[in-house]
């Protein structure tokens, strides 16, 4: 383990600027933070969570995949992808973190998403624990611990110091190189932070929320229940939700006629919208009853299923924070779980 | 003002139903914490009892649910408007979108809406329970409980609320209040003043962090098209993330312009926002416009009255006359 | 005169009743306006939804102009009195939102006005050559 004063931050974020792009959250108007690009002066945002999560990094809001020209008979296709260099993103929560290894159960799965993979190779996560929790959050009910995220390498800051920790071969190269500027220590200030936030958790309003009842072959169970309605009855149908999910992973691939060419790119989608899933025979959901619940199953039923029983939600607290009319999962989980569940 | 609480609506409500001039409720239901509530439908007085909240987050505008709750029975359906609420409400029957008969409105009066958001910039994260009053009592996780003037935390719209004056209802709780003179074209106005560029470089950075999720169409009681254009597959702007900073400006002025004059500045559309991008502001806009340009126009004021844009006379500005009025 | 290469995209929206028979006239009385100017025929100012408007910048124009009828001339009555008011709110929006007001234009033009029609055409295109390309409302993905 390797430590820092928290007054050379600074000096951390440009040594790794000289290495590769970095990329923290920045505090911006109107309070939300977001990732932004570390230049000299920027300032990292004490914020808990970005209000649009780290996902962006591997699997863009649109991306482009690739382009078209004519000639007479000959069409050229050109590469047009932008992820040629690598980078760092500082700061990303556990919450986060554990997004990532959702996404890449998808992308990194045969057929592998190339643009998704090079993303994923050329990227180093320096994950920060969460220290103040919010009361939206709640990482624990998918086991998740903020006091020790994932990623390349982990991050604790405390009052004085911020401690880094290399988890992969990535990360164990990046700190190796941050040697000059921070000193070997103990655990002992890590631990003693681990503990505070333990406590936390248990101070947590949805600290007592479980996946008991859902996961595996729960699919019958649910499908046909009538809370549905009454839950989908007010969604607005608008997809909040989904492009504040760290794990939503739905995308529409579309051509752009530009005039003199076809642009093809990629854009998230959202199992919320009129238009998702839409076939040349019609829509295959018709009501947002039918989409709203298709977006709870998925992370709570289907997913597992696909996944040995990993949920594709990370309890990050986004969308119970976001939601024109504020209904989100955890309302979900505790109308279907039913009584033990509130 | 006398202030209405929960149990003098939940009295209301279970004496309507009992009559038997209601057999639903549109209200208010209670979430995890203090401020996340949910539009409802209740049916009878116990989940009312357990379940029904009215308070400083009853925002929901429930004017635009009436159109698929009115479809669902035969029967009334009671319905709780704000005065801001009111304006939707006669400006959606102006366009004939739902069955006044099928609706028992009760005007109830309002002292303003609290912004979670603003609340969060004083206390930060942590927010355990809210508890209403002149001064708001904040429970938070770390710093124990803080008080804060309600009028700190008010939402913008409400900040500058143009009316406390119902003007439409069956029943009227509590006292009428005024239409006021609110400063709500202030925020405009101090665009207009700035120079080109700058009001670009304001919107360019407002707008870009638009991530198209259209929660902001969604919600809006003026947004009432079965078909949207931004939901056609053929226009080639369907609802997907927007794909560049053109596609957000073309959203925004296509979706403020297509509620110009019969907005009623409800301010749903930037309450909703999780970019908190000042939405209202392209709004008040036209509002402004429309004032300044054929006269003072508030959609919703009364039921029937003629839209500016389905209207003219033959003294109208032309369009180069529009823009150069605000020379700079 | 400087040599210039710019040369402007100019979309111009005339009315078949009016305008674009100006268009006609303005041609065959020899009146010359530049060939910059593409001009699209619509049945009245009134087709004219803000979204060609902002479809046109899109794929390339620099400049939008709308001719119609004058006032009480509609060959449909009212048809140009609301275009009249839709378009000047619409302008006012794109100055609000710091966009060039000089690109956008309506003018009235008769199926008797080719001089006016050449010579409005002129003025447009020698304004709009004058602001450059058009980089606040584009879209990059259609530039070369």
């Amino acid at each position: 383990m390797r430590k820092i004063s928290l007054s050379n931050l600074d000096k951390l974020f440009a040594l790794i600027s000289e290495k590769a792009k970095l990329y923290l959250p920045v505090d911006g108007k109107n309070g939300i933070a977001s990732f932004k690009l570390w230049e000299e002066g920027v300032q990292m945002s004490q914020a808990l969570n970005t209000t649009r999560s780290a996902k962006d990094f591997f699997f863009p809001q649109t991306e482009n995949l690739m382009e078209f020209k004519t000639e007479g008979k000959n069409i050229e296709i050109i590469d047009t992808r932008t992820e040629k260099e690598d980078f760092v993103i500082f700061g990303v929560r556990a919450c986060d973190v554990k997004s990532f290894e959702i996404l890449d159960r998808v992308f990194l799965s045969e057929p592998v998403d190339s643009y998704y993979a090079s993303r994923r190779e050329k990227g180093v996560i320096i994950s920060l624990a969460c220290g103040r929790p919010a009361e939206t959050c709640f990482c624990k009910t998918f086991g998740i611990d903020p006091a020790s995220p994932e990623g390349d390498i982990t991050a604790w800051k405390t009052a004085t110091d911020l401690y880094l920790k290399a988890n992969t071969e990535k990360g164990e190269k990046l700190l190796a190189s941050l040697d000059g500027i921070t000193e070997a220590c103990g655990e002992e200030a890590v631990e003693e932070q681990k503990k505070e936030i333990s406590a936390i958790m248990d101070k947590l309003p949805l600290k007592d929320l479980t996946t008991d009842k859902f996961g595996v072959g729960k699919t019958k169970e649910y499908f046909n229940s009538p809370a549905w309605d009454e839950l989908s009855s007010h969604c607005l149908g608008c997809g909040t939700c989904t492009f504040v999910c760290p794990t939503c992973q739905c995308y529409d691939v579309k051509d752009f006629n530009t005039g003199n060419g076809v642009k093809r790119f990629r854009c998230w989608d959202s199992c919320m919208y009129s238009d998702f899933t839409l076939m040349a025979h019609g829509n295959s959901r018709l009501s947002q009853k039918e989409r709203f619940r298709q977006r709870f199953m998925h992370k709570l039923v289907y997913y597992p299923d696909n996944n040995n029983g990993m949920f594709s939600c990370v309890g990050c607290g986004r969308c119970l924070a976001k939601c024109p009319i504020s209904m989100n999962i955890v309302k979900v989980m505790k109308t279907l779980g039913g009584k033990e569940n509130d | 003002m006398q202030k209405v609480t929960r149990e003098m609506l939940i009295e209301k409500a279970s004496a309507l139903l009992a009559e038997g001039k209601v057999d639903r409720v549109l209200g208010w239901k209670n979430g995890e914490f203090s401020y996340d509530v949910t539009p409802f439908v209740f049916t009878d007085v116990e989940s009312m009892k357990k379940d029904f909240v009215f308070g400083d987050f009853a925002f929901a505008n429930f004017s635009k649910y009436l159109i698929k709750e009115t479809k669902k029975s035969e029967n009334k359906v009671l319905v709780f408007l704000k005065p801001c609420d009111t304006y939707s409400f006669n400006q959606l029957l102006t366009e004939h979108r739902f069955n006044r008969e099928k609706v028992y409105a009760v005007g109830i009066p309002c002292d303003g809406m609290v912004d979670v958001s603003k609340i969060k910039e004083i206390v930060g994260d942590g927010i355990i329970s809210v508890e209403s009053g002149d001064l708001i009592k904040v429970e938070t996780l770390y710093d124990g409980v803080k008080e804060i003037a309600k009028k700190d935390v008010l939402a913008e719209r409400c900040v500058n609320c143009k009316s406390k004056k119902h003007v439409a209802y069956d029943e009227l709780m509590g006292e009428e209040g005024e239409i006021l003179d609110s400063n709500r074209f202030d925020e405009v106005a101090k665009l207009e003043a700035m120079t080109a560029d700058e009001r670009y470089a304001f919107w360019q950075n407002e707008l870009s962090r638009c991530i198209r999720c259209n929660a902001c169409r969604d919600v809006c009681p003026a947004c009432t098209c079965e078909k949207c254009v931004f939901g056609n597959p053929n226009s080639g702007v369907e609802n997907k993330a927007a794909s560049n900073s053109f596609e957000e400006k073309m959203f925004h002025i296509i979706r403020a312009f297509h509620v110009a004059g019969r907005c009623t500045d409800c301010g749903e559309c930037s309450r909703v926002c999780p970019q908190n991008i000042p939405l209202h502001l392209l709004n008040r806009k036209f509002i402004k416009d429309i004032n300044a340009f054929y006269g003072d126009y508030q959609a919703g004021e009364e039921v029937g009255s003629r839209a500016p844009l389905t209207n003219y006379t033959k003294e109208d500005l032309e369009p180069s006359e529009a823009v150069n009025k605000e020379e700079n | 005169m400087q040599v210039n290469e710019y040369k402007p995209k100019i979309v111009a929206f005339c009315c078949n009743w009016c305008s674009y028979a100006g268009a006609d006239l303005a041609g065959s009385n020899r009146l010359a306006y530049p060939a910059e100017v593409k001009v699209i025929r619509v049945p009245c100012s009134c087709r004219v939804n803000p979204m060609f408007i902002l479809r046109a910048f899109q794929r390339g124009a620099d400049g939008v102009i709308i001719c119609g009828c004058h006032p009480g001339d509609c060959h449909y009555t009212s048809g140009n009195y609301y275009t009249r008011r839709r378009m000047a709110l619409l302008f006012s929006m794109l100055d609000y939102l710091g966009i060039e007001k000089e690109r956008t234009r309506v003018e009235w033009v008769s199926a008797a006005e080719g001089a006016k029609f050449a010579a409005t055409m002129n003025d447009f295109v020698q304004t709009v050559t004058a602001l450059g390309e058009n980089k606040r409302l584009e879209d990059l993905r259609c530039k070369k």
